[in-house]
């Protein structure tokens, strides 16, 4: 009997651990049977990488994607201006200061910050950050990539700091006490000895971070203004792939050519996290072997 | 202001106690360890050994819930005086810890992280004293032929002895006076003891070594003065062949029988 229960348990766990795989896989090609006909067809790569001309559902449609590129990477970037100093900043005080109460504290408000939904985050954007923005900086609009990028730097911001927190946390102890018992104070054992030994997950963190903004889509939409535009000021709208796939998709028909332009963008933007989360992946590697 | 009469000994412990929160692990602790010789400690585990070693540094501290009352004096100084920068006692006192602990980068770095740590605060360090104090050190622990050829090579990557020495290696640039060492050798195998031994027995009389040890012959072949503790006290000190031979305490006579620990 116990046999049974043994082989049943040994082939749901691997059923488990295999189905991972399989929906990555299974995403993959789904996207790309969706989007290949398009890619292969009568879309022209040119056009679509150099052009910020996205009308798919014009008499002459055209499908340039570069001012939804941009978009997304400037309100990205503009996220890990914000959050990358600050993330790093709290991991720090978490893991290297904070003690006891305040050290459990904290690590609750930051898992508690990550499990706000990304609506929510948008609505933020639009209800709060928008008017103020307006007010603070006496302009016209405040849904643009100062919006976006704060709200999704706030986002990123838990996620890095677990992660950050995390990597610190795994340097050994042994060394602290070796650089203090050999006369460094607490921030040049923190300069030269914590944050050397744990920079591969720390890049980790980030490239996390990076990895999440790209593909935040509800609070984009709501707080970037979702206005086709090359930006040339943090003030100015622009609009996120993420954002235009899913502001656009209800309204195609299945199967025809802004169906297939959309997940066009889909395929750019799972290749860009893919590659992000692999390289983070073989970052925090690097560490373990060492 | 005590340099007079506190001067003649490397490091004097006057009614010291420790508690760990509730845990009293110190009990009114009066030691004097002699400069220029090795002193060693012995006792059954927990006896306060350690803890008083640690003390002797403040490295103790670390835990957070420790209290201390009493005075420690390392080179004629109360190391818990307003006065003190932690930052000069730790460059006075060196420690070698139970597993060696080599930072995770070269053999350079390692050597020379405490010098440039404490050097570079003052003066710009040119690269040719470096090289010549990496040599000097790793040479007074016997490990420069070992290494020289991979000095950029990580640390971590050596063998546990050759950790251990440079450990030690790393603590002589800053010329500390006090080598405190914990147990150096009880993560070695018997020939990575007696080369380590050898070694710090080298550094006698350059140095003042206070060494914990759970070894009685290690106590006995490599220390001119001994000290046993017991649940926090001490309760004898005394030249380690005398101790040895004729231990005024019966305490001390059981334990060294190996009647208990």
């Amino acid at each position: 009997m116990a046999w049974y229960v043994d082989r049943a348990a040994q082939v749901f766990v691997f059923v488990g651990g295999i189905s991972a795989i399989v929906f990555i896989a299974g995403i993959f090609v789904f996207i790309t049977k969706e989007g290949l006909d398009f890619v292969l067809g009568p879309l022209s790569l040119g056009e679509f990488f150099t052009s910020i001309e996205w009308r798919p559902t014009s008499n002459n449609p055209t499908y340039g994607a570069l001012a939804l590129i941009v978009g997304t990477a400037s309100v990205t970037g503009f996220a890990m201006l914000l959050s990358v100093p600050l993330s790093l900043g709290a991991a720090l005080f978490i893991a290297e200061f904070a003690t006891g109460k305040t050290r459990e504290t904290l690590k609750i408000l930051v898992e508690m910050l990550a499990a706000i939904p990304s609506v929510v985050w948008g609505f933020v954007g639009m209800s709060i950050m928008h008017p103020l923005i307006i007010r603070v900086f006496d302009v016209p609009l405040g849904l643009g990539v100062l919006n976006a990028g704060l709200i999704l730097g706030l986002m990123a911001a838990p996620i890095m700091t677990t992660i950050a927190e995390d990597a610190l946390k795994a340097v050994p102890d042994t060394y602290r006490e070796a650089a203090e018992a050999l006369g460094a104070t607490r921030w040049e054992v923190i300069v030269k000895v914590v944050v050397p030994a744990s920079r591969n997950g720390l890049l980790a963190a980030v490239l996390l971070g990076v990895g999440r903004g790209f593909g935040e889509t509800m609070a984009v939409l709501m707080a970037s203004g979702h206005a086709i535009n090359l930006p040339t000021s943090v003030f100015d709208s622009v609009r996120a792939l993420t954002a235009t796939i899913a502001a656009e998709l209800g309204d195609t028909v299945q199967g025809g050519n802004h169906w297939g332009s959309l997940f066009t963008l889909g395929i750019l933007l799972f290749i860009v996290t893919f590659v992000i989360n692999l390289t983070a992946d073989i970052v925090v590697r690097g560490i373990r072997k060492k | 202001m005590d340099n007079g009469q506190r001067g003649d000994y490397a490091i004097e412990t006057r009614g010291l106690n420790l508690w760990y929160g509730d845990f009293q692990a110190l009990i009114d602790v009066d030691l004097e360890v002699k400069r220029g010789i090795i002193t060693s400690m012995i006792g059954p585990s927990g006896c306060g050994k350690t803890t008083l070693l640690r003390t002797c540094n403040r490295i103790i501290e670390r835990l957070g819930y420790v209290r201390t009352t009493g005075s420690v004096y390392v080179l004629g100084h109360d190391i818990f005086g307003d006065d003190v920068e932690l930052v000069q006692v730790r460059k006075q006192v060196g420690m070698v810890f139970q597993r060696p602990n080599p930072l995770p980068i070269s053999i350079r770095d390692n050597v020379l992280f405490g010098f440039r740590l404490h050097e570079a605060r003052t003066r710009k360090v040119s690269a040719a004293e470096e090289n010549d104090v990496l040599e000097s050190s790793l040479r007074q622990v016997l490990l420069w032929d070992t290494v020289k050829d991979r000095l950029n090579r990580p640390a971590t990557g050596l063998s546990l002895e050759e950790q251990q020495k440079l450990c030690i290696a790393r603590l002589l640039p800053v010329k500390p006076e006090v080598l405190l060492m914990d147990e150096p050798c009880s993560a070695l195998d018997p020939a990575g003891t007696e080369a380590v031994e050898e070694m710090i027995w080298q550094l006698r009389g350059d140095y003042t070594i206070l060494i914990v040890t759970h070894n009685m012959a290690q106590a006995r072949r490599a220390s001119d003065e001994c000290v046993f503790m017991l649940l926090g006290r001490i309760i004898e000190h005394g030249r380690t062949e005398e101790l040895f031979l004729a231990p005024e305490n019966p305490k001390t006579a059981d334990y060294i029988e190996g009647r208990y620990g």
